[in-house]
């Protein structure tokens, strides 16, 4: 490709198929607590 | 859905659904954006026409390296999530609690939610018993869940250590006999800290989030003490000795950006110059007739912080000044399952907050607000209904995040702003939203410049 740089690969079709276990932090977005916007957040799996 | 921005000299497609993010050329961009799926694998006719300045052969060229990523679903790829989001959540087990160990705090916050820590009652201390039969309650509603979290919090927990200590010593005792793993947090001001209950705090807890706002000056204006003084003086180095000595790692330091200080950048940088090098700055959320309160036309502003503190932030990671600043913070390679993307924080089913006198809540925000109050950890029965309410809401129940692009990185917003500020909790807080949008987008525009 000449004219588009892809960053990352198709990561969120492949978490569908075995995500969901629960096991990681959960997430809080408000302004009074610091633990989320999601998108940070670490998977326990893929330690 | 394909997202298409640009941001100084990138250009951005972020594909909604395969949460790939691609770098374009302006060519690319400029078809990118003008494009509706499906597509076809000749060249559209339209673009001849509608993009003059461009030779054909360009044109075919571009289009040609769009319709690969399209062929391999990375680029205008279908939702395929709709149906995971229908049954998630039913009936999943608690896994966090927030212990309210004190509703009392020796700082007076003016911005603060909590009505200076008392939650609209009396000023009141958790028992080390209610502490004890929260232990209970969470390990017994968690299924199989093994890891666990319990966040203390307040008003201000230092005030209640003592608390705080003995259920830390009784749910490690518990976690052996039940196969759990306990991971505890604080979230504190640092009036308190000294070199006692650090100890026990990096010994003891996860992560750690500290309150400072930035400048002395913005911070003094919001957070002062009972006797109407600034906390920054005292506050700073304790909380800079805490950071140093979790080895500027596993701990937050995080402020609250108001009207007074809408260039909050400079906040920011603020505490990365101190050595923090773990930072959280976020917008004040509430009532909108507070002055203090960010409105609609301060956005253009803010925006414009966001991007200039995302090239300083490239700028400073790259030149051996190092920091993290809690909202750029994106893994695409390896963050969380979609699973977790739709459903969000938890609050009212995987999230409860727990207060001085015992009684449950959906999270900490709602505490006080009485027709939300789920049951008490004394006998351990929490409402179904609440809990229902809270379990059916995710990204897809809420019309204007099925349609956002950034649903997959925000998860759907904060349901208490949407049910305190908005009366309905699938209506999220539109400003909060822009903001959400904004950041996610100076987000990837970071990943864009890191690439290079
Ligand atoms: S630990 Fe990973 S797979 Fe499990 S729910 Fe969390 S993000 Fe998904
Ligand atoms: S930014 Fe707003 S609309 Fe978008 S997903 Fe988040 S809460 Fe929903
Ligand atoms: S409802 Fe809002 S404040 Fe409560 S846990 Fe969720 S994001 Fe945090």
């Amino acid at each position: 490709m000449k004219r588009i740089k892809t960053l990352n690969s198709a990561v969120l079709k492949q978490s569908a198929a075995k995500g969901g276990c629960g096991e990681c932090q959960t997430s809080c977005q408000s302004a009074c607590k610091t633990s989320c916007t999601v998108a940070n957040q670490k998977c326990e799996q893929s330690k | 859905m394909v997202h298409t921005f640009q941001i100084k000299d990138k250009n951005i497609a972020l594909d909604v659904n395969s949460g790939c993010v691609h770098v374009l050329d302006k060519l690319c961009y400029e078809i990118v954006s003008a494009l509706e799926p499906p597509l076809t694998k000749e060249t559209p006719e339209f673009l001849y026409g509608a993009i003059q300045d461009e030779p054909r052969e360009d044109i075919d060229e571009a289009y040609s390296e769009i319709y690969e990523l399209y062929s391999d679903g990375t680029l205008f790829s279908e939702d395929s999530y709709e149906n995971i989001a229908l049954d998630m959540k039913k009936r999943s087990p608690v896994k966090a609690l927030c212990l309210h160990v004190s509703h009392d705090c020796n700082l007076r916050c003016k911005y603060c939610f909590a009505d200076e820590g008392a939650y609209h009652h009396d000023r009141s201390l958790m028992s080390a018993e209610v502490g004890r039969r929260a232990i209970d309650f969470l390990i017994k509603n968690s299924g199989s869940r093994r890891n666990l979290e319990v966040d203390f919090f307040g008003g201000e927990p230092l005030m209640n250590m003592s608390v705080v200590k003995s259920t830390v010593e009784y749910a490690r005792e518990q976690e052996k006999i039940h196969g759990k793993n306990f991971r505890f947090t604080i979230t504190t001001n640092g009036l308190l800290l000294n070199d006692e209950n650090t100890e026990f705090i990096n010994k003891n807890m996860y992560n750690v989030v500290l309150s400072l706002d930035g400048r002395r000056e913005v911070n003094d204006k919001m957070r002062v003490r009972a006797d109407g003084g600034g906390s920054y003086d005292i506050i700073m180095p304790k909380l800079k000795k805490m950071a140093d000595s979790r080895g500027q790692d596993n701990y937050y330091v995080r402020g609250t950006y108001t009207r007074n200080n809408l260039d909050f950048s400079k906040d920011v940088l603020h505490l990365a110059d101190l050595g923090f090098k773990q930072t959280s700055v976020e917008p004040v959320v509430g009532d909108e007739s507070e002055d203090y309160m960010i409105r609609r036309e301060d956005l253009p502003k803010l925006f414009e912080e966001y991007e200039n503190l995302a090239d300083e932030y490239v700028r400073r990671r790259a030149d051996g000044r190092w920091f993290n600043f809690f909202h750029f913070m994106i893994d695409l390679e390896q963050g969380p399952c979609v699973i977790k993307r739709l459903s969000g924080c938890g609050a009212g089913c995987e999230y409860l907050a727990v207060t001085p006198d015992g009684d449950i809540y959906p999270c900490h925000q709602f505490v006080g607000h009485e027709e939300y109050k789920m049951g008490n950890v004394a006998d351990g029965e929490i409402s179904s209904e609440i809990r229902e309410t809270f379990e059916n809401c995710n990204v897809y129940t809420k019309p204007s995040c099925r349609d956002c692009f950034a649903k997959f990185y925000c998860s759907g917003g904060c349901m208490a702003n949407a049910c305190l500020l908005c009366g309905d909790i699938n209506t999220p807080h539109e400003l909060s939203c822009e903001l959400m949008r904004k950041r996610v987008e100076c987000s990837l525009y970071i990943k864009a410049c890191e690439a290079e």
